[in-house]
Order: C-alpha cells, then sequence, then structure tokens
C-alpha cells in the first residue's frame, strides 16, 4: 500500500475499489489505522479550530496598502493617486470585484495585458484610445457604472455619510470637489437621498450621491471633477451590464446618473437631475 | 456583472480563513489577504474568465507568503525536547495546542497541509496552486500530517522543525 495512497484514503478521495482495499489493509494493521485515523481527526479539528473565520464579517478595512508599499505604485485605474488618501479609497476587493465584473462584461480579459479602467472606453479594450473629450466621454459612464455596482449593494455602509447630516455632506463634498454642489431632490420622482461619499477618479475626486426609492431601488449620480475638454455635452446613454447610464459633461464638471431601471425612467429622472443642476 | 461580483464575495472567507491559519495571528492574516488582492488586482488582465479564480488567487496568496518569509523570516530557534510537552497529553489538548503546533511546521509543509485538510482542495489543484509537483504535495502532505501528529502526541517531530520564538 502506498503513502499517497493511504493519504488520499484519509480524504475521502480515493475510487470505491480502492478505498475498500485500503479498508481491508487497515483492519489487519492497527497501528497503520491508528495512524490514519489520526490524520482524519486533524482534518476535523482543523475545521474546528478555523472555520469560524468563514463566518466572520469581513472587515471594511481591506484597504490598498499605504504609499511606498510594495504592490501598489502603477496600479491601473484609480488615476490622481494623491486623491486615494486610505479613507476615500476603494477596498481593494471591491475595485477588484468591479474591475472582473466590468473587464468580463466588456469581453477585454483575455491577453489585453496592461488592461486598466482608464484604457477601458472602447470595444476592444486595447490600443487605439481615441484622446482627449472622446475618452474622458468613454470613460465616464464605466467609471460611474462601476462606481455603481460596487456601492449599490451595500447594506451597511452604502454612503459615508448619511442624509441626515446632508450639511455636512454637502459642505464636505464641495470642499474636496472644488464647486459648490446641491444634490438634487428627486422626491417627486420617488427617490429620497441616502448620502454619498468621496471617490477617486481618474480625473480627479469624484462624489457620489446614493439615492433609494420606497421599494429599495438605488440610484447613483456620479460627479467628476476636471474634466479637462472642458466642453459641454448633450446626453448620451451607455448600458453597463444590467446598469443604464445617463452623462453628459457641463464645463469641467461630467455627471453620471446610474441605475438598473429601464432607459425611459432613468431619462426622465436624469432630466430632473439636469434641471435643479442648472444655475438659477 | 453580478455573478462576478459574487465569485470574488465567495472567495474572500476562504482567504481569510486560509491566511489565518497559515500566518497564526488575525493582523497578519488580514494584511496577507489586502496584498493579495491588491496583487490580483494588478495583474487581473493575466486571469482568464473560465480559470479557476480561487486557485488564482491562493496561488498570489502563497508567493506573497513566500516573499514575505524570505525577506524577514521569523526569529526561530531549534526545537529541543524541552520545548515540547512532558507526556503525551493528545486526549487533552485542545485547539489551541493544535494551533501552536501548526504554526512549528515548516511552511511548504504547512501550505499543503491547509490547502488539503481546510481548503479541502483536491491535489492537483494544491499542486497547481504552489506551482509544485504531484508527488512533492504528496511528500509534503505526508510529513505535514505525521509532524503534527508527533507534535501533539508530545513525540519529537521526525523532520528538523522551527520554534517561532
Amino acid at each position: 500500500m502506498n503513502e499517497a495512497e493511504l493519504q488520499a484514503w484519509v480524504d475521502g478521495r480515493l475510487p470505491p475499489d480502492r478505498q475498500a482495499a485500503v479498508d481491508r489493509y487497515l483492519a489487519d494493521h492497527p497501528a497503520e489505522a491508528a495512524r490514519l485515523q489520526a490524520y482524519r481527526e486533524q482534518n476535523a479539528a482543523l475545521h474546528a479550530l478555523f472555520d469560524d473565520v468563514l463566518d466572520a464579517r469581513i472587515p471594511d478595512a481591506l484597504q490598498p496598502p499605504p504609499p511606498g508599499a510594495t504592490s501598489t505604485p502603477g496600479s491601473p485605474g484609480t488615476g490622481g493617486e494623491a486623491a486615494m488618501s486610505r479613507s476615500s479609497a476603494i477596498p481593494a476587493w471591491r475595485r477588484m470585484a468591479a474591475m472582473l465584473a466590468v473587464a468580463v462584461g466588456a469581453g477585454v480579459i483575455g491577453g489585453a495585458a496592461g488592461w486598466t479602467l482608464r484604457g477601458a472606453g472602447t470595444d476592444s479594450g486595447t490600443g487605439s484610445m481615441a484622446s482627449g473629450a472622446s475618452q474622458a466621454l468613454a470613460t465616464l459612464p464605466r467609471e460611474a457604472a462601476i462606481a455603481h455596482a460596487v456601492y449599490t449593494p451595500e447594506v451597511r455602509h452604502p454612503v459615508e455619510v448619511g442624509a441626515d447630516q446632508q450639511q455636512h455632506l454637502v459642505a464636505w463634498l464641495s470642499k474636496r470637489l472644488g464647486k459648490q454642489l446641491r444634490p438634487p431632490q428627486l422626491a417627486s420622482q420617488g427617490y429620497e437621498l441616502v448620502g454619498g461619499r468621496l471617490l477617486p477618479g481618474d480625473s480627479g475626486p469624484v462624489a457620489q450621491f446614493m439615492y433609494a426609492d420606497a421599494g429599495g431601488q438605488r440610484l447613483t449620480l456620479y460627479v467628476s471633477s476636471g474634466q479637462k475638454q472642458n466642453r459641454d455635452t448633450g446626453f448620451r446613454f451607455a448600458q453597463e451590464g444590467n446598469v443604464g447610464v445617463f452623462y453628459w459633461i457641463d464645463g469641467s464638471f461630467g455627471y453620471a446618473l446610474s441605475a438598473a431601471v429601464g432607459k425611459k425612467e432613468l431619462s426622465q429622472i436624469a432630466n430632473a437631475v439636469y434641471e435643479q443642476l442648472q444655475p438659477n | 456583472m453580478q455573478e462576478m461580483h459574487e465569485r470574488l464575495l465567495a472567495c474572500l472567507p476562504r482567504l481569510r480563513r486560509y491566511a489565518r491559519a497559515l500566518t497564526g495571528d488575525s493582523a497578519s492574516a488580514d494584511d496577507l489577504v489586502q496584498d493579495t488582492l491588491e496583487r490580483g488586482w494588478a495583474r487581473i488582465a493575466q486571469w482568464r474568465p473560465d480559470g479557476d479564480l480561487r486557485a488564482w488567487l491562493f496561488g498570489i496568496m502563497h508567493n506573497l507568503h513566500v516573499d514575505q518569509l524570505r525577506r524577514s523570516p521569523p526569529p526561530a530557534v531549534a526545537l529541543d525536547d524541552g520545548d515540547l510537552p512532558a507526556a503525551p497529553l493528545a486526549e487533552s489538548l485542545g485547539l489551541r495546542d493544535l494551533e501552536r503546533a501548526l504554526q512549528q511546521l515548516p511552511p511548504a509543509q504547512r501550505e499543503v497541509l491547509l490547502l488539503v485538510a481546510l481548503e479541502e482542495m483536491r491535489y492537483e489543484d494544491v499542486a497547481a496552486t504552489l506551482d509544485i509537483p504531484l508527488g512533492t504535495v504528496m511528500s509534503r502532505l505526508s510529513r505535514a500530517r505525521e509532524n503534527l501528529r508527533r507534535l501533539m502526541a508530545g513525540q519529537p517531530p521526525a523532520a528538523s522543525l522551527k520554534v517561532v520564538k
């Protein structure tokens, strides 16, 4: 009886005929039987010792390492490392989940070395990136859809600052984006402000406002600063997976409204948002 | 989209459990998980949608752990009989003792044992994850189990083991 087979017996990995053969062997070799039984007990004991980790809450603080640590320099996709303070960084795994989801959705993984969020604006995923305004226009809805996909499923921490502290929320995000922000009131569309958070964006800090309707359907408004092409656009629509995104650029700011609702419903909300954002 | 999100979420508790068992303490474990996700994220282009996400992530964690050990080997002293329980205590040894014994195994043995016993990976997947031949997996598994058994039984281990601190 070879040792590898005995090990496989411990783990129940043998085909039935071999399992039975080892059983017969062990019946005649009590010392070996005791040894293998001890190994089986080890398996059970290791589960008893460590399985509670499986049910433990995942700490929020699974965040990128501080600057200078080995694995982050040159990490793609976040842009504006200066804006990546620990408090505002998206926890690494969430970012990764969103990346995976979008990459798979767009079919760009596989040989597309160096795929980055920044370069994700074209269908090909690599090379031949249009530059300037059209690139920014292409990345805006995708960034917004990623941020939407990452945070809307959150139950405990959908926002950093809740709507109950709206003054603080608005002052904080306005300061970070360098513009007086006014989260639109969407009550007539059936949505209430839940709160907001600050995110690192491709061209600078980004504010994300989250809304929810009575049924729990969530809606996010992504406000991106530092749009360099500095020209206004009309409404555009993009579908990223099941998330629809209406987006437009107004001066140096990009806006994107994301939700997993129909295009028609989303366009009505987008119109309401747009009207409220216009200076009086 | 949602499916990928869920697949990664599904891996996270297991990564944390493995890291916890591998490193022996929660803080180091979560640091290791964090580094694993960071590196995985930076290398996302190398992952293929038809690949085994769990094996890929565990492979990354393995490489990081090896790098860490190489950079800063834990203070170690040779194990002598004085460090071992005076008498066989197999019945009374609790889980804490198992954890202590586990940390006395050489890291290469500990990794294989945990992937097999705790993760319940197939031997072939362990070989792929650690990038070692299947025969090496089986011999390390055998040695790890026997060393752990002897440590728990208060007997001197067969191989040259090290005691952390």
